[in-house]
């Protein structure tokens, strides 16, 4: 599937809860369970992510031309965001990747965390898996 | 007055009506304001006070002939005077207007630093100190060869004394410690940090950020040599903040900032400074800031320190027996002089996840480090949620607290 149809299935799976926060919540929360989680050998501190109250760990292979994201934090709520962002690029190009916006974020009514100052780091996390992004296409065309 | 005590209990509603934004909804609860360690709110009277400032007095002080100008003047040096007498200071001039608690300590480090600092010597602080005091006296340290030196504490979040007994030595400089730690609430004994340096003859900043909104501070009982302290904490404006200083001291230390203000006369071949506090005082002040100060000091008189500090006492004690009964919850700071301020942490859950479904419930805490990271690595955890506690707050509050925490719980498990 493409970056924008996993995006977009994420939003209407969101939109089932309307304004129940809780369901919401509970929604990331179970997505945080479901997380591919990082191999134990790659939970290092080059691999967190600057700019979160909880530690996030991230990790990415080149997979048959697809960027493969791993991922592991320490807060439970962290890790329903995150496993979000991997859901929707895990498996994609690293050209696609480079190019996806993160619109949905808005839509799926986490806005909340999309703000710079907001301790979790969604912001960081996106620019991180657009650098590893960056960094796997130069290896993959050199 | 009757209405807002009643044989010396406070009439907590009538005093939650003061404040404009304790009826503001968050996320379609009504606002619990469970973080004014971080800020405190605002009542009207500060607001208006501000807010009359810009409408009816705005000028610049200390320099016009104009009638505005030096009516303003006349109201900022009351204000002056207003944080003089709350601290109980003996001269004026020993009260210097800076941005906060953070500007005020680096303008110690640093003009103190520079006179009587050098190589060799040592700067005392605490463990639980706020990385504002900290980090001046590391920069301070860094620059001039000297050694900061760390008084330990316990389990309980207390100072040892024994050690810092031992610490105390002719190297030292000065102390600086905290009054009331930001993150475990612990009330110092400043009283007799001051007078075991002091029988060295070792200067003693204290930073009062904390303890200023709860305890009533005599800066002579306590001989500080400094007080530190900000505005917003204490129901005033954000951007300013005082620092106190014995008169010996400020006279003898060299300017911080220089600029408009600061002077007697300009010479390119030599400057000769003003006398205190315009020493310390260089370009506009926040203006509005000092007479906004004014007000919260006005406003908090008016109610009562010992009334507000009995107050807070019993909620703290409500609070703190109510979140023990939650399974699983540590409080962090158990010290037995505490102001009304918890951290706790929470097996196995992470605070960010906790402070975030707080959030959703309206109810705001703090989570994180609180500015303090050698601290939570002495209590080894990754950061606390902070519930910090005011006046305005109410027992029914400590109860939406309790249950958010508990649906909380639930949600994470």
């Amino acid at each position: 599937m493409k970056i924008v149809e996993i995006e977009n299935e994420i939003v209407e799976e969101f939109k089932l809860f309307g304004d129940d926060w809780e369901g919401k919540y509970e929604h990331l929360i179970d997505f945080g369970k479901s997380l591919p989680l990082i191999d134990t050998r790659y939970k290092t501190d080059d691999r967190l992510i600057e700019g979160c109250q909880s530690r996030v760990w991230l990790h990415s292979e080149l997979y048959d031309e697809k960027v493969v994201f791993t991922a592991d934090s320490d807060a439970i709520i962290t890790k329903g965001i995150v496993a979000i962002l991997i859901r929707v690029f895990s498996g994609q190009t690293p050209e696609e990747i480079m190019q996806a916006d993160t619109k949905f974020i808005d839509d799926i009514g986490l806005k909340e965390h999309l703000s710079p100052t907001r301790a979790n780091g969604l912001v960081s996390m996106i620019k991180q898996m657009k650098m590893y992004a960056i960094a796997l296409n130069s290896l993959q065309n050199s | 007055m009757e209405t807002i005590t009643k044989n010396g209990i406070l009439n907590i509603q009538k005093l939650r009506q003061d404040f404009p934004i304790l009826s503001k909804k968050v996320n379609g609860n009504p606002l619990v304001y469970l973080d004014s360690g971080a800020t405190a709110q605002k009542p009207k009277q500060v607001i208006d006070a501000v807010s009359n400032y810009y409408q009816t007095q705005n000028a610049n002080i200390h320099r016009g002939v104009h009638q505005l100008s030096q009516e303003i003047t006349t109201a900022y040096e009351n204000a002056r005077a207003t944080v003089q007498n709350h601290l109980n200071a003996s001269l004026s001039q020993e009260i210097i207007f800076t941005s906060g608690t953070t500007e005020s300590i680096n303008l110690v480090a640093s003009s103190f630093g520079k006179k009587y600092i050098n190589a060799g010597d040592e700067v005392l602080i605490s463990e639980m100190e706020h990385h504002s005091n900290i980090l001046p006296w590391q920069v301070l340290c860094e620059e001039k060869g000297a050694v900061l030196k760390v008084v330990p504490i316990n389990e309980n979040g207390e100072l040892l004394i024994d050690k810092y007994k031992k610490l105390l030595c002719s190297k030292t400089k000065i102390v600086a410690v905290t009054h009331v730690s930001n993150t475990l609430g612990t009330i110092n004994p400043v009283k007799e940090i001051i007078e075991l340096a002091h029988e060295k003859n070792i200067p003693v900043l204290i930073d009062g950020a904390q303890a200023v909104p709860h305890l009533k501070v005599d800066v002579q009982a306590l001989d500080a040599d400094f007080y530190c302290f900000s505005g917003h904490k204490l129901f005033g404006p954000t951007g300013v903040g005082i620092l106190y200083g014995k008169e010996k001291w400020l006279n003898e230390m060299p300017p911080y900032k220089v600029g408009g203000g600061t002077i007697k006369t300009v010479r390119f071949e030599k400057t000769t400074y003003a006398d205190l506090p315009l020493k310390f005082e260089a370009g506009t002040p926040h203006i509005a800031g000092g007479i906004g100060l004014a007000a919260a000091i006005e406003y908090v008189n008016k109610i009562g320190l010992e009334n507000i500090a009995a107050y807070e006492h019993e909620l703290l004690e409500y609070a703190t027996l109510k979140l023990l009964a939650i399974e699983g919850l540590r409080i962090i700071g158990t010290a037995k002089e505490k102001a009304s301020v918890i951290s706790f942490v929470i097996e196995e859950i992470h605070p960010f996840d906790i402070g975030t479904l707080l959030d959703k419930q309206g109810i705001a805490v703090r989570t994180g480090h609180h500015c303090t990271q050698p601290l939570m690595e002495h209590f080894g955890v990754p950061g606390t949620i902070r519930a910090s506690l005011m006046f305005y707050n109410t027992k029914e509050e400590v109860d939406v607290l309790v249950n958010g925490i508990q649906k909380a719980i639930k949600m994470l498990k």
